[in-house]
């Protein structure tokens, strides 16, 4: 299934800390206080004003940092579809293939892409669709593909176990 | 030191580090780079995430942890509790660890997890040590493979004990000659990130090499894989020498036996040694790179990184005189009794700025220990620092030492992102303990020379 929504276009080196502080890694639980810190030291109006679909579009290492999963989570939690970037942090792009988030290397589309624009993500035909023009990224790697299918690592680890 | 030993067959191409590492904790002769490899890791880190990390493993349905002997856990991000709920949720990490009988688990005040795990010789040259913590790659020191992970894949070794890694490129950097009086490992680590990018060592594993690393002492080679996550490696590796496998086999020995470093009979440390550089990995001399950067330790000066980005690297002379509020000495990158000792060169017999707080965070029990031996810990005191409990204190924001708004921070740490210290509007400056404790006399931003009388 396609997922469409809005671009939210930040900069290069968008980093774990700005996307969800530090201070409140070890105490908040649950999806409703995760979501609501969500880029608080980036861009305080997002979470007020984010749709279910939404995409996120970086430019270089979005995600760089913390190995906290917050950082991706908090984004799940708000309904982002996909993250679109130049290139990201090891860790953040693990951590959200984990939460079943879509993290697209592109950055031909991250480039193009401009704040507000309407953007389609078709993982089965690895396109992304906008206002400038349709753009093609790599399938992603068996292992990443099967927990991407799963709908995240836990329920393909539990899959796993069952078996 | 490179033998054939550590060729598996004589078809395999020449391999790097990351390569041998991940084939051996993938139970393979030899892997490619780029392959997906399905890796048991020797030891697994988490730390005050722990408690979080047991509620994604209660998801599997299982009660016992399948590989309780390969954990290792700290109490070290927020300690002591500053809130009820920090507290709550150390409780929750005691509890489990009693539960599951974990035996390598250290309560508040034992130090830093990379720290400690060093210390108690937990992780040993050649191995595979994943920890829900970016700085894993810390381990490099020693010539291990340490890679950070997310808190739901740790939760995923503790039920499987194994997680897809692929290899990664590898790139080598090298340092030729020996380091100026006052130029240190972190300046090292703060130019290679200025001048390559915060991303330009992504995905890669770093191999360092040159007699300028060889010259290194142990605790400044620490300082240089743990910087790497800020260049964002997956992993970095140094050569483990006689010193490396010296250090670890009086620690192992230490442990296993309760005595005192340096007391022990010679044999069972001899015997320890030999067994833990056999099972040391060192690169093929022809393996493949995809980048080789040379330095030259001569023509290094002190950096400093500015808000808020690491590789927004400065001269020291170019930020010198920028007024400061705060400075701050710990972190597993710079709270180690090297650190401490060039502090203390340049503050003994001074006094802190008024209108500037010194603060000094011993990235370990053992390092406090020490410096309270050799009378370090007076001397902070009487120049007007303020010391803390052994642990990563105000460094990512927790508490001890969070900055006010419209402050200046100047830290020995490894980060220096917006909100880093749980101060949206507040700046922060890295650089080498010796500057920080300068910058600390001088008030603002200085180095040991600038505040000589
Ligand atoms: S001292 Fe800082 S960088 Fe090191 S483990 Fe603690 S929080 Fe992380």
């Amino acid at each position: 299934m396609p997922t469409t929504g809005h671009a939210w276009k930040y900069g290069d080196n968008i980093n774990t800390d700005v996307l969800f502080p530090g201070k409140f890694t070890y105490t908040a639980q649950g999806r409703a206080e995760i979501a609501s810190h969500a880029l608080e030291d980036l861009d305080p109006t997002f979470v007020k004003r984010v749709q279910p679909g939404d995409v996120i579009v970086g430019g270089r290492n979005f995600g760089c940092g913390s190995s906290r999963e917050q950082a991706a989570s908090c984004l799940v939690y708000n309904g982002v579809g996909a993250v679109i970037a130049e290139s990201f942090g090891r860790i953040f792009y693990r951590n959200a293939i984990n939460f079943g988030l879509l993290v697209i290397t592109c950055p031909e589309a991250a480039q193009a892409i401009q704040p507000g624009d309407e953007v389609t993500v078709d993982l089965a035909r690895h396109r992304i669709t906008t206002a400038s023009g349709e753009f093609a990224f790599p399938p992603f790697s068996a292992s990443v593909g099967q927990i991407l299918q799963a709908g995240g690592l836990v329920e393909y680890v539990k899959e796993r176990l069952r078996t | 030191m490179t033998t054939d030993a550590t060729r598996n067959t004589q078809y395999a191409a020449p391999q790097t580090f990351a390569q041998k590492a991940l084939a051996r904790a993938a139970g393979l002769d030899s892997v490619a780079v780029g392959q997906v490899v399905d890796a048991r890791p020797d030891v697994v880190l988490s730390h005050d995430n722990t408690a979080d990390i047991r509620r994604t493993w209660l998801e599997f349905g299982q009660e016992r942890v399948t590989i309780p002997e390969k954990l290792a856990i700290t109490l070290d991000h927020a300690v002591p509790a500053p809130t009820t709920k920090h507290a709550q949720n150390h409780a929750e990490i005691r509890a489990f660890v009693k539960e599951q009988g974990i035996r390598n688990a250290w309560d508040v005040g034992r130090g830093i997890c990379h720290q400690v795990l060093s210390e108690e010789a937990i992780v040993l040259p050649g191995q595979l040590i994943l920890g829900a913590d970016s700085h894993t790659p810390h381990f490099g020191w020693m010539g291990a493979f340490g890679a950070g992970i997310g808190r739901t894949e740790v939760a995923t070794l503790w039920a499987t004990g194994e997680l897809w890694l692929r290899v990664p490129e590898s790139m080598r950097i090298v340092l030729d000659g020996e380091l100026p009086p006052g130029v240190t490992s972190k300046d090292f680590a703060l130019r290679i990130i200025g001048d390559l990018g915060a991303d330009g060592g992504l995905y890669a594993s770093v191999e360092f090499s040159g007699s300028g690393i060889e010259a290194l002492s142990l605790e400044s080679r620490m300082v240089l894989p743990n910087m790497m996550a800020e260049f964002g490696v997956k992993t970095a590796y140094i050569a483990p020498d006689e010193k490396v496998f010296e250090y670890l086999a009086q620690r192992r020995a230490r442990r296993d036996k309760g005595q005192e470093i340096g007391k022990l009979t010679p044999d069972p440390i001899s015997n320890l040694k030999s067994q833990i550089s056999d099972h040391a990995l060192f690169p093929d001399a022809d393996a493949a790179y995809i980048a080789e950067y040379h330095y030259n330790a001569a023509k290094l000066e002190p950096y400093v990184a500015c808000p808020h980005s690491v590789d927004k690297l400065a001269t020291l002379s170019a930020v010198a005189g920028t007024q400061v509020q705060q400075a701050f000495i710990g972190t597993c990158t710079n709270g180690r009794l090297e650190d401490i000792a060039a502090a203390v060169e340049v503050i003994r017999g001074k006094q802190v700025a008024a209108g500037t707080r010194l603060l000094v965070i011993p990235a370990s029990r053992e390092v406090l220990q020490d410096a309270l031996r050799l009378g370090y810990i007076a001397a902070l005191v009487d120049a007007g620092a303020h010391i803390g409990t052994p642990g990563c204190g105000p460094c990512m924001g927790n508490h001890m030492g969070v900055p006010a708004p419209g402050e200046v921070t100047i830290s020995s740490a490894n980060r220096n992102f917006q909100g880093r210290m749980g101060t949206r509007d507040a700046e922060v400056y890295l650089a080498s303990p010796a500057v920080v404790a300068a910058s600390a006399i001088a008030g603002k931003i200085a180095g040991p020379q600038a505040i000589l009388d």
